[in-house]
């Protein structure tokens, strides 16, 4: 089974996802990750799928359960670099991915996780 | 491979296997982008039905004609349990797997022509077809 490596960036964990997903593969990033969300204190995880060819129930659910997870361990999950023809799809298929945030690419994603990150010490200040 | 050719689905590597055969021949049909990620998902979708409501199955895939129009099928079988309603598997949200309940349904909006022949005990058949514009 090929294993979904996760990359350290500040206080951000980025995940690239280069291969064919296979199930396995899918529980073992979500474990991968929960672990390191917490080994790290990481306030943010960051999920590349620009190299996703295909996002059907299986692997729409897991992104969904990686942004529940990270909530819950106190990080926000940002799904960045779908594809068109992906996201045409996954609205057909009838899964909008409601509860996971997206942005178009790497740069706007680090932005959205600042920006989140700041509005939340700014209701702590507040 | 070859068209027409029939691919075992006995475990989840098979699953990415059927994925990456559907998109080359989809590609080959002449299918736009969009229609290439919609088919191979519904190809996924009813390939892992195949896995985790039979145990397994098998899946032809074949181009077709019709006039001057060229299109991909895919044919999935198994000896499965059966299912028993078949409306009520056709329903967005119903599932008896654990999974979202968008796997028939889902893929259904997602190609041309959709057909399920099942009964208790006597296995599914499900064939899709998708059609080059």
């Amino acid at each position: 089974m090929d294993r979904v490596p996760v990359l350290k960036l500040g206080d951000i964990l980025i995940v690239s996802i280069q291969i064919d997903l296979q199930d396995q593969s899918v529980l073992a990033l979500q474990e991968d990750l929960a672990d390191q969300v917490v080994a790290t204190g990481a306030r943010g995880v960051i999920i590349d799928i620009t190299a996703v060819e295909i996002v059907d129930s299986f692997i729409g659910r897991m992104l969904a359960t990686i942004a529940a997870i990270s909530r819950m361990l106190d990080a926000d999950t940002v799904v960045v670099g779908m594809r068109p023809a992906v996201a045409i799809t996954l609205v057909e298929l009838g899964l909008s991915l409601g509860g996971v945030r997206t942005a178009l690419n790497l740069e706007k994603g680090v932005a959205l996780l600042n920006h989140l990150e700041g509005s939340k010490i700014a209701s702590v200040t507040r | 491979m070859t068209t027409p050719a029939t691919l075992p689905v006995t475990s989840n590597s098979d699953v990415v296997l059927v994925r990456q055969h559907v998109r080359t021949v989809a590609v080959d049909v002449g299918l736009s982008l969009v229609d290439q990620t919609k088919v191979v998902t519904a190809a996924s979708e009813l390939a892992r039905n195949a896995l985790v409501y039979a145990g397994g199955g098998r899946v032809r895939v074949e181009i077709v004609h019709n006039g001057i129009r060229r299109g991909l099928r895919l044919t999935f079988s198994d000896d499965g349990p059966g299912i028993p309603d078949i409306e009520r598997a056709l329903t967005d949200g119903w599932t008896t797997g654990g999974g979202l309940g968008l796997g028939l349904s889902g893929s259904r909006r997602l190609v041309d022509e959709f057909d399920v022949r099942s009964a208790p005990g006597e296995g599914t058949l499900i064939t899709v077809t998708k059609w080059a514009r």
